[in-house]
């Protein structure tokens, strides 16, 4: 029995050095690994194939290497679902043991995924979804954005509707984290009166029938209607809008709608009525910064489209990291380092130069944008305006870094 | 001004009930007839979407993109009847279930196939693109009055083919008795194909009539199938009348819960709440509405007799 035991316990110990020898070579930095999570099916899957492509154009751009290393992109898909995004980025840390987590478009799948990715002690870089929380209360020395605070282009578009005088605001927004922001940033700048505000629902089955919304907001007498409807709902609501004729008597202000990935869809139903409309953003594809010209002209050429915001955030997020991974020379355990490296923003952003605040949202200029056609008459949108210079979201105060 | 929205939210209501009546009418019809329960069937308002997708700028006219789309449909239904849905009759539910739902998966991964991720949408003619102006300054988009006229008449031509054509006679005959239909000489095989293709028509006819209003999606049927399968049970599953009637309950509940719950609800509620609340109320109404019903009857409203 004694001896039984014995060998038993030294087998193991055996097992376990043997474990490490072989584990040994593999945790050694011989490749930055960089999990991406967002939406590859659905009707959603645009907006991710849309961040794809710009992330593997990086990737070219790029060479491939980041300080003489390797770089392995581990794409997942979240299916539109938190649940489903938590379990992806569970997998991303757990399985593909990798160094930054990145992508998530949507604010309830990165707030579910927020703490398997910190917790294991990862970077966790936001490339599109800002929600309130995590800039707030639930900042994270760990956590980065290199798109925005959901608040922030809400709030500036208020401010062009107080310059153009608008009296009276109708909202409509969807029920999940990141419309709760939408509607909330517009009510804290726009000094007017609001007319009514309608939540519709969100998710898989969202809503995409707005003819009673369009009903009351035509029924309340108000001077304008603002939305926020991304994707597949934000085309079905413009569709609507016109039908019922409300681009004669109600003009429309939109925040992440008129994009890149709705404007040749609007181009291929003629909906002309969409031109001319206005959106607040932090970048437009013609922002004149050598980064953003060379970005803009690669996808151009390579996909034949315009890119989205969401894709210009996916660029910036390689280069991003590209620049904490030569900061430290390649030394990935050097996470300190990497963090310093990252708090200075100090990468060709196609944005220009930006700055973090101690929330590590960027602090940053807000544009005006116009729907308009450009040279080869492709529908695109065009900055007319600089509405705020280096805006910091109106978190920053409740996050304790 | 406040009765003016209400007629408006009247005849939102309508629209979306008799969209709501084209899909389920062939849900209760297969479901009532075979019992048959056939989760694929937004799987075929999906196909007759992307089919007036493809056709419509092919054939330059919507109207005719539709009836030949229509005609697409059918025999799409036929063929999913011939190859799938005819094996599984004598099955039990739950196998029913699982083929359908790998029906789901194979229409939506044909569709990424062919048409891509993107949503596709169709360019609807001026003359369906206006107003249609009633009086009192009421106005409602010209094709949202289509949609109401095409359902209504969809709807009549049904009720017609039921209750007055000896085709119908079969169709009632078999949901009433499907063993009894058989014995008495009736070819109930044929009947079933032709009453799943019927169910094919409509669905592909409202997926049709949705898509320019918001566009064809991947899963587009997925999401508006469980209200289809909420309005069959309400209606009485079998019954063309209660299916009918149903689909108009709930869209009209649908649109009269987003007009007018969050202004109640403020009634009693401090804003915040109720802009939180009503939302999430209004999306369970429909939901309560059926639960209630199954509760004081569980047939529905209106069952079909002698099952």
């Amino acid at each position: 029995m004694h001896v039984k035991l014995r060998g038993f316990v030294s087998l193991g110990i055996g097992a376990i050095v043997a474990a490490a020898l072989l584990a040994a070579p593999a945790s050694a930095a011989d490749k930055v690994k960089i999990g991406f999570v967002t939406t590859l099916t659905t009707p959603a899957a645009v907006i991710g194939n849309d961040m794809k492509d710009a992330f593997d154009l990086a990737y070219e751009h790029i060479g491939g290497k980041m300080a003489g290393l390797d770089v392995e992109i581990i794409y997942e898909d979240d299916g539109f679902k938190p649940e489903i995004g938590k379990q992806k980025t569970d997998k991303l840390v757990k399985q593909d043991d990798v160094d930054f987590l990145t992508g998530y478009i949507w604010s309830h799948v990165l707030l579910a995924s927020r703490k398997s990715a910190l917790d294991a002690g990862k970077f966790l870089i936001s490339a599109n979804a800002g929600p309130s929380q995590l800039a707030g209360e639930l900042c994270h020395k760990n956590f980065f954005s290199t798109s925005w605070q959901n608040d922030q282009t809400p709030m500036a578009l208020g401010e062009v509707l107080n310059q153009r005088g608008v009296k009276s605001l109708y909202i409509m927004s969807p029920n999940y984290a990141a419309g709760k922001n939408m509607a909330a940033g517009v009510e804290r700048t726009f000094k007017g009166e609001i007319k009514g505000k309608d939540m519709t629902k969100w998710g898989k089955d969202a809503q995409l029938d707005f003819s009673a919304e369009l009903a009351k907001a035509k029924a309340s007498g108000t001077d304008a209607i603002f939305v926020f409807y991304p994707g597949k709902a934000g085309g079905a609501f413009i569709k609507q809008y016109m039908q019922a004729g409300l681009n004669e008597s109600i003009p429309l202000y939109t925040v992440y709608t008129v994009d890149a990935l709705s404007l040749p869809k609007f181009q291929k139903a003629e909906m002309k009525g969409v031109l001319g409309s206005l959106a607040t953003q932090f970048w437009s594809p013609d922002l004149d910064t050598p980064q953003n010209k060379k970005f803009v002209s690669a996808f151009l050429a390579k996909h034949g489209r315009y890119p989205s915001f969401y894709a210009a955030q996916s660029y910036d997020a390689l280069f991003f990291i590209k620049s904490a991974v030569e900061a430290v020379g390649g030394d990935l355990s050097n996470m300190d380092g990497m963090r310093a490296a990252m708090e200075k923003a100090d990468y060709p952003s196609v944005r220009g130069p930006y700055t973090y605040g101690n929330n590590h949202f960027p602090i940053q200029n807000f544009y005006l944008r116009e729907a308009t056609t450009d040279s080869e008459g492709r529908w695109t949108t065009k900055i007319i305006d600089t509405v705020y210079t280096n805006h910091q979201d109106v978190y920053a105060k409740d996050c304790k870094l | 001004m406040e009765w003016v929205l209400f007629v408006s939210q009247l005849l939102n209501g309508l629209q979306l009930g008799v969209l709501l009546f084209l899909l389920a009418a062939g849900l209760t019809l297969v479901f009532g007839i075979m019992d048959f329960v056939n989760l694929a069937h937004g799987s075929l308002y999906m196909m007759g979407a992307y089919f007036c997708v493809t056709l419509n700028p092919l054939l330059g006219s919507f109207p005719l993109a539709v009836l030949v789309a229509v005609v697409l449909t059918f025999i799409l239904g036929i063929a999913v009847e011939l190859v799938v849905s005819r094996h599984l009759y004598q099955r039990d539910h739950l196998d029913q279930v699982l083929a359908t739902f790998g029906l789901i998966l194979f229409f939506n991964g044909a569709v990424h196939l062919i048409w891509g991720p993107e949503g596709n949408p169709i360019a609807l003619p001026e003359y369906l693109n206006g107003r249609f102006i009633l009086p009192a300054g009421i106005e409602i988009p010209t094709f949202r009055v289509a949609i109401i006229a095409t359902g209504l008449a969809v709807a009549a031509g049904l009720i017609w083919l039921v209750t007055m054509t000896r085709m119908g006679m079969l169709i009632r005959a078999g949901a009433s008795n499907r063993r009894m239909a058989g014995a008495l000489g009736v070819d109930i095989k044929k009947l079933f194909t032709l009453v799943f293709a019927l169910g094919a028509a409509m669905a592909g006819l409202a997926g049709m009539m949705i898509t320019p209003i918001t566009e064809a999606n991947i899963g587009m049927g997925d999401d508006i199938l469980i209200v289809a399968f909420v309005v069959i049970i309400i209606g009485g599953i079998g019954s063309i009348r209660g299916a009918f009637i149903a689909a108009l309950i709930v869209g009209m509940i649908d649109v009269m819960g987003r007009s007018y719950l969050d202004g109640f609800m403020k009634l009693f509620l401090d804003n915040q709440s109720a802009e939180t609340a009503s939302p999430a109320l209004s999306a369970m109404a429909i939901y309560i509405l059926m639960a209630g019903i199954l509760y004081f009857r569980p047939r529905g409203l209106f069952p079909p007799r002698h099952r």
